[in-house]
């Protein structure tokens, strides 16, 4: 079992939280929390390599390093992994989150107990992004879900105690209907009188769900990983959740636990039922249409600083949805681009907010003004995050929404012409957005004189920033290495073999 | 007469060697050694439980005394996983029975309690409405005078009576329906009435079953039988509540689906699978919605028991050796979570006589173990993974499934959503000891030894039953072996 590469990226978080379990004090659980995410990004680069080995050696197979051991035998459950390139892309995004993210909680209070609900969260991130079979994936897509109450209500601001619980319990109910639709496709997994099995692969080789039942499972597995991908109109979670939320937990809440709807609902929804996928496709682009416009507007009339990002989340998750739900190879490398982009440039937004919020002590943009002179590295930072969120070239935020226009465009009938044209109206709205808040925020008069007196980003809030500005640039200015890494999952023959196009 | 016939009961004799070591000990023994009744009592019925794991079992169905009383692997499992329940509430118990008001009778409460544990043997292994009824009369009426262990206390008394009269009133309609089956049938016999009703059904029959469910509904807190349920478990002392709501229900719930499946099995889809349909939705929806607005953590967890009796009865409608498994194995599990959360309660409660929601506020600052052993439970019964809860819930669900009509998908997308609910409320209490921002009601103080021990069983019970799948492996290897399901229709 221990010989498998991938089963490390759920040993090596449990090891962290049992070494979190015997800290003493908090410069143990930092040295434990940054060994352990360094270990983790390692292991990812490690895997990336392995993998781009097997595929330059000519190993063609759908996932790669792939291990399975029986875990229920009277269920036939098992603890299968593989990892193909979306996979990678997604490890690598959730490492670098981890990364960054223990950086930008050094001082957070009760380090030990939110560290270990912190990792506990990211246990649950990695299992299931190396999980191929539904029942482990459905755990451990569990397990990321419900860290997230204690770390908000204990650890959040504001409202926490009302946003906690209404993200619990709204994500909790996605995965109810996310639970019957799985344990339906188990049912439908094979052919009849033979084994049925959990293992995505083999469901989709056996290809044996009926169009009737497909009709039936798809629109629940996908509402249920909508639901996480903050989909209208199930996104309410999103802003409350994101605004409460401590700085870490924002970034790898809106940075990795939103990418395993979008991840999911390609994986599994897609993937398993694609007759279905392609018929019922346009109900749910209406609706992820609507949260690309929907999320842009309401973060233009936003005064906090976590509303408007989150709501910017909500426009930017919804572009991956819309993007997957175009079913084809364009598109949907580009959705896979804007997971790893928007994860990595909207970390970098709640960092910033988390480090300018410690300062200012507000997030309210009317209350502040000219920090571009008093915290410049902060203010720098922002920039940069603003620019890659409204697509400029050079960053990632451009490649990603280039790639899912263009893919979209390559529909030629009305439907999917007018909701793409709507879609890129968002890109112009983002602008408005993001250039009102920067030149709010950054620039103009110092609006409190208490904020003159500010000082700028320590050495750990550096190196989290300067991490994710390298990642966001690095998408931006090599897109060919990421878009070959992706691209090779949605090749013609596997394309095929899922029955699309 | 064959005596040898008599091996075929061993659990049930070694159970009664217990009870009568334990009864002969408190009687006899000299006033001074009746400090020991506790240690001893639970040592035997260590012993017993490992005797039962190891030698308790059979090779296949053993039938004796012409049929009426039937053994099997999967009789033994349960026996054995109410074994266990069982070893932990007498460890629990331990520092209550020997506080300065109960301890003169401390005897009495091990007494009655093996005698209900024989009672519920009975239930588990009848295959004949006259032993059944025996083993039913036997697990209910002593457990009345459990309820009223609490002398001192009015809330006692009074849950004791309402226990009482509903368990007499049960009892009366399910023989009432008896008396119509066997109107109908000429037998009591599970196999005979099976073989002697025929596939048609009847208003008779209909009329029957409903009497005979109605009779179990009561003893299983099923709604609309559950009234009693809340002022019961309020009133009851904590060691007899956590008791009466996993032991005593494991058993009950065990025994339903033995009497639905074996005598009744051929008029499943045609008669009670609808009434089986309403009562889990009317089950699990009622029991989640009062349980939000208690106050008092014992009525929290009767509501909250009573939806999980909903969720148990779940793994009947399956009406397979798959269904049969996850009810045992959600049973089991279910018996960790509950008494981890009772553990918690018990240990409050004796240590400062609090059963508030709201004196849990700040819980975790004072007692951050308790806090954890709480929360662990309460995730465990929400159905959060990594704990044994998720395990048991997904593996009811899908066995429910198994059945593969879109009604019965419903009927469990109405379950999922009621687990929902049942997660705000079980939050509830997560928020109330780590999250509310009030001052700690309670005082940092140290549980006993035996308090300790079995929070530290129950705890790594929830973590280790769900990820270790040799549980759930065992008890379907057992369920598998189970011939009840031929008469299915």
């Amino acid at each position: 079992m221990f010989s498998n590469l991938l089963i490390y990226f759920v040993v090596i978080p449990l090891l962290m939280l049992a070494g979190f379990a015997i800290c003493k004090n908090i410069r143990q659980v930092r040295a434990v929390a940054v060994a352990g995410s360094i270990l983790l990004m390692g292991l990812s680069v490690w895997v990336l390599c392995d993998y781009l080995a097997l595929r330059a050696a000519g190993n063609m197979e759908e996932m790669l390093l792939r291990g399975e051991w029986t875990w229920f035998e009277p269920l036939n459950i098992k603890l299968a992994v593989g990892v193909d390139g979306v996979s990678i892309a997604m490890l690598i995004l959730s490492s670098i989150i981890v990364f960054a993210g223990s950086f930008a909680s050094w001082k957070i209070d009760d380090a030990r107990h939110f560290f270990m609900w912190l990792i506990l969260l990211s246990t649950g991130v990695f299992g299931f992004f190396i999980s191929i079979d539904l029942f482990t994936m459905f755990m451990f897509y569990e397990v990321a879900l419900i860290p997230m109450y204690l770390l908000i209500g204990v650890w959040g601001t504001g409202r926490k105690e009302y946003s906690a619980m209404k993200l619990t319990l709204m994500l909790m109910g996605g995965s109810a209907f996310l639970m019957l639709s799985l344990i339906g496709i188990y049912f439908h997994s094979a052919p009849e009188g033979s084994q049925l099995t959990w293992n995505i692969l083999e469901i989709s080789q056996n290809a044996s769900i009926s169009t009737g039942w497909q009709y039936f499972l798809f629109p629940m597995c996908f509402v249920g990983f909508g639901v996480l991908g903050a989909m209208f109109p199930f996104h309410t979670w999103s802003p409350d959740g994101h605004a409460c939320a401590p700085t870490a937990v924002s970034m790898l809440h809106a940075g990795v636990l939103m990418k395993l709807g979008g991840y999911g609902c390609f994986r599994v929804a897609m993937y398993l039922m694609p007759q279905a996928a392609n018929d019922l496709a346009w109900i749910f682009l209406i609706l992820t249409g609507i949260s690309v416009v929907y999320g842009a507007f309401s973060a233009c009339v936003q005064t906090d600083l976590k509303y408007i990002n989150a709501y910017s989340s909500v426009s930017h998750c919804g572009m991956v949805l819309f993007a997957i739900l175009m079913i084809n190879t364009t598109a949907l490398t580009g959705a896979i681009m804007q997971m790893l982009s928007h994860g990595l440039m909207t970390a970098l937004f709640f960092a910033l907010i988390g480090m300018i919020y410690g300062r200012t002590h507000t997030r309210d943009i009317r209350l502040m003004g000219g920090l571009m002179k008093i915290i410049p590295f902060l203010g720098v930072g922002y920039v940069i995050a603003g620019m890659a969120s409204l697509g400029l070239p050079g960053l990632s935020g451009f490649v990603a929404e280039m790639t899912i226009f263009v893919g979209s465009f390559e529909h030629t009938d009305m439907f999917h012409r007018v909701f793409t044209i709507v879609a890129c109206c968002s890109i112009v709205i983002t602008a408005v957005y993001i250039l009102r808040v920067v030149g709010k925020l950054l620039f103009g008069p110092v609006q409190d004189p208490h904020h003159a007196e500010l000082t700028d980003a320590t050495w750990w809030e550096r190196l989290s920033v300067v991490t994710l500005i390298v990642s966001v640039a690095a998408i931006g200015c090599f897109p060919n290495f990421f878009e070959s890494l992706i691209r090779f999952t949605f090749s013609p023959e596997i394309f095929h073999a899922i029955g699309l196009n | 007469m064959d005596y040898s016939q008599f091996l075929a009961m061993k659990q049930e004799i070694a159970l009664l060697v217990v009870f009568l070591l334990v009864f002969l000990y408190d009687t006899f023994m000299p006033r001074k050694a009746l400090g020991a009744t506790s240690a001893v009592t639970t040592t035997l019925f260590l012993l017993f439980t490992v005797w039962s794991f190891i030698w308790g079992g059979v090779a296949g169905n053993v039938d004796a005394f012409a049929g009426m009383y039937v053994t099997s692997p999967v009789c033994a499992m349960i026996k054995n996983i109410l074994n266990i329940g069982v070893l932990i509430v007498l460890v629990q118990a331990t520092s209550w029975v020997n506080s300065d008001f109960q301890k003169v009778r401390r005897g009495e409460y091990y007494e009655l309690l093996l005698v209900t544990l024989f009672g519920m043997y009975l239930m588990i292994s009848a295959r004949h409405f006259l032993l059944f009824l025996i083993g039913l009369e036997s697990a209910s009426l002593p457990l009345a005078a459990m309820v009223a262990f609490d002398k001192n206390r009015y809330e006692s008394h009074e849950a004791a009576v309402k226990y009482l009269m509903t368990a007499v009133f049960s009892s009366a309609i399910f023989m009432m329906g008896l008396s119509f089956v066997y109107g109908l049938s000429g037998s009591l016999y599970f196999e005979d009435i099976a073989m002697q009703l025929g596939s048609q059904s009847n208003t008779m029959l209909v009329v029957a079953l409903a009497f005979v469910i109605s009779g179990i509904g009561f003893k299983l807190s099923l709604v609309p039988f559950h009234l009693w349920t809340a002022d019961v478990y309020q009133g009851a002392p904590t060691p007899v509540t956590s008791y009466l709501s996993v032991i005593s229900k494991g058993a009950a719930a065990f025994a339903f689906l033995v009497i639905l499946v074996q005598a009744f099995g051929q008029f499943y889809s045609e008669v009670w699978e609808w009434m089986l349909y309403a009562l889990i939705i009317a089950t699990i929806t009622v029991g989640n919605l009062f349980a939000i607005r208690q106050k008092n953590m014992k009525r929290f967890l009767a509501f909250s028991s009573i939806s999980q009796a909903g969720y148990i009865m779940l793994g009947i409608v399956g009406c397979n050796e798959m269904g049969l498994a996850a009810m045992m194995y959600y049973i089991l599990v279910y018996i960790f979570s509950n008494l981890a959360a009772f553990g918690v309660i018990g240990a409050i409660e004796n240590k400062t006589g609090k059963v508030e929601m709201t004196d849990y506020n700040g819980l975790s600052k004072t007692n951050p173990w308790l806090s954890f052993s709480m929360t662990l439970a309460m995730f465990s019964l929400a159905g959060i993974p990594p704990f044994a809860g998720f395990f048991s819930k997904f593996f009811i669900f899908t066995s429910a499934i198994n059945q593969g009509s879109i009604a019965i998908y419903i009927l469990v997308l109405i379950a999922l959503i009621n687990t929902i609910i049942s997660l705000y409320y079980y939050l509830l209490v997560v928020k109330a000891m780590y999250i509310s921002p009030e001052e700690p009601q309670i005082e940092k103080f140290r549980s006993t030894c035996t308090e300790r021990v079995s929070l530290w069983v129950t705890v790594l019970g929830i973590i280790l039953l769900g990820i270790v799948s040799f549980f759930y492996d065992s008890i379907f290897n057992a369920a598998s072996l189970s011939n009840l399901f031929g008469f299915i229709a």
